[in-house]
């Protein structure tokens, strides 16, 4: 027992797991034992069922919410990278456009989303829109100050061999800004799975085409509750499966040097 | 008695007065630096580096000598003053037979950088290609006893390997000025005399050109030909010593009776610079 204790790995795995089957056991255990009704609060086995008998339009349901959130996250990445990047060029251009980014970024979404609706003409691009100025905001600020939390000492030392812009760019500022970028990307998934699905909610678009808020919503109408749960269900393994994909990638990107990413020497 | 008179006879009060066999290496005409905050960190200094020595600056913490250093490296620019490199402007350094290199306090390496990658740095950024390069990388790893580490992070190495590496990454491109600022100040005893005497060694046969900045009395008197003491508020050159012990130098030296002298000598300036009211033997 004590050295499958201590395999890191073992742990990492299994304890989460346990936490999780107690808590599923003992919900179930308590759902049955004070029999609460299906339609107030179901057990893990009637969301099981839900999950399975409407899995066809559950699951088509959780493929347009994903690729909305896919959309929106790339959407974020590839602004918040160039937009910290043209911040760090020139510290002017900071200084003038740094506080939209915050206006952005304290601007409910719930809030604009409407407006957005009415003026993008297609659902599909005005959800992407909405998910993506939830997400932007932590791509700008992480990669800004990545790129401009450079070590002094190394900077002098690209100074002194007389490196060029281009260089000093390649080889010292993006390799410093990686770990920075990395925890950006990981707020900034999550962030672009809640703004899509707000933005759902927001929209309230049925028919086909139709995304996982929307399944929660009808569910609700119609006091299908283990479906709702059902629902709620992917969206968390949806988010959960994002975070891991991105500490995954995190993990190959700097797993070779970076302190976050190194295993803990014993 | 006699041993004060050896001491004596190996002392120089002025401080620009290297014997002028040929084109000094940097000269520091009347530069001085007053920091953005109003720091007068250096008052002006007159100081010319001759080709083949080694000169230290030695002197109370605050006193200048990480300023004066980084003034002949060109990393900032005098207040007041100028300085000239092989007679000419700073942007003659970097051509054959005037390149300069600089080692850092810290070992400053890139940790996402392997060790050949952070050795061949230099050379890289001078667009040397990598058939050319690789060897001379390798080397430089020999030289300094890394030989077999090149795919190794930094963090898996330790701060004395490390230091190495710093200094592999300084020798790589051949320079024939060699600046470091206490580049073993955070070493052991023991490992600081071994690098020491490589470092000799090295400057002894490659025929370098060495500014040496340190805290260290011993250290000062076994590397150097020439040693500047400074003192602090503003920071200035206090008094100079020469020590005139041939090479190569080693453990000989180090336990001798003459050693030992210098050490003294240099250890009551240094006590004189460190007072508050302090006279610049010069004035
Ligand atoms: N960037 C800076 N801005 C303002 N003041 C500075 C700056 N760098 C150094 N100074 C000041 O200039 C003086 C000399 O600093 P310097 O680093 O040259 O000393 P030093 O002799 O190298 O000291 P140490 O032995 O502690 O390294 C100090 O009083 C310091 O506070
Ligand atoms: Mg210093």
């Amino acid at each position: 027992m004590k050295p499958l204790m201590q395999s890191e790995r073992f742990v990492r795995f299994a304890a989460p797991l346990i936490v999780g089957a107690i808590l599923v056991g003992g919900w179930e255990f308590a759902c049955r034992h004070w029999q609460v009704p299906v339609f107030l609060f179901p057990k893990p086995s009637d969301i099981a069922n839900s999950l399975m008998g409407d899995a066809p339009t559950l699951l088509a349901a959780l493929w347009v919410t994903m690729r909305i959130t896919f959309q929106a996250f790339f959407c974020a990445v590839v602004l918040g990278t160039l937009i910290a990047f043209v911040f760090v060029q020139s510290r002017f251009l900071e200084i003038s456009l740094f506080p939209y980014a915050v206006l952005l970024q304290v601007t409910p979404v719930v809030a604009v989303a409407p407006l957005i609706i009415i003026l993008v003409k297609n659902t599909q691009a005005a959800l992407t829109v909405c998910a993506t100025l939830v997400a932007l905001f932590p791509m700008i600020s992480n990669t800004t100050i990545g790129l401009r939390s450079v070590d002094q000492g190394l900077a002098n030392l690209f100074r002194m061999n007389r490196a060029g812009r281009t260089a000093t760019l390649l080889r010292l500022r993006i390799p410093s800004a990686l770990p920075f970028f990395f925890a950006g990307l990981r707020i900034s998934s999550g962030l672009a799975l809640i703004g899509a699905v707000v933005a759902e909610f927001v929209a309230g678009t049925g028919g086909r085409g139709s995304g996982l808020a929307y399944e929660i919503l009808q569910s609700g109408f119609q006091l299908d509750i283990p479906r709702m749960f059902a629902a709620l269900f992917l969206i968390a393994l949806a988010g959960v499966s994002l975070f891991l994909l991105m500490a995954w990638l995190s993990k190959l990107a700097l797993g070779g040097w970076h302190e976050s990413e190194v295993a803990r020497e014993s | 008695m006699f041993a004060t008179n050896h001491v004596e006879a190996a002392i120089s009060a002025e401080a620009d007065a290297p014997p002028l066999k040929s084109m000094n290496i940097v000269d520091v005409l009347s530069a001085n630096k007053i920091y953005a905050d109003g720091t007068e960190a250096l008052a002006p200094v007159n100081l010319s580096i001759a080709p083949g020595e080694f000169l230290t600056l030695i002197g109370p913490s605050g006193c200048g000598k990480s300023t004066l250093l980084k003034l002949v490296a060109n990393l900032i620019e005098p207040t007041d003053g100028r300085l000239q490199w092989w007679r000419g402007g700073f942007d003659q350094v970097g051509g054959e037979g005037r390149r300069l290199a600089f080692v850092f306090q810290d070992p400053t390496l890139m940790p996402w950088s392997r060790i050949a990658g952070n050795v061949s740095l230099p050379l890289d950024l001078a667009g040397v290609p990598r058939s050319r390069s690789g060897p001379r990388v390798a080397a430089a790893l020999k030289r300094v006893g890394l030989e077999g580490f090149e795919n190794r992070y930094p963090r898996q190495l330790s701060g004395g390997m490390r230091m190495r590496v710093s200094i592999a990454r300084a020798l790589v491109t051949d320079p024939d000025l060699l600046l470091m600022d206490e580049p073993f100040g955070a070493l052991d005893e023991f490992t600081r005399n071994k690098l020491d005497s490589d470092l000799l060694t090295l400057w002894w046969e490659r025929k370098l050109t060495c500014v040496f900045v340190t805290h260290s009395i011993y250290e000062a008197v076994f590397l150097s030909t020439r040693v500047v003491v400074m003192a602090a508020r503003p920071g200035r050159v206090h008094r100079v010593m020469e020590i005139d012990e041939p090479q190569p130098r080693g453990d000989a030296f180090r336990n001798s009776a003459r050693f030992a002298d210098l050490c003294r000598q240099l250890s009551s300036w240094l006590a004189d610079a460190s007072l508050p009211s302090s006279v610049t033997a010069a004035s």
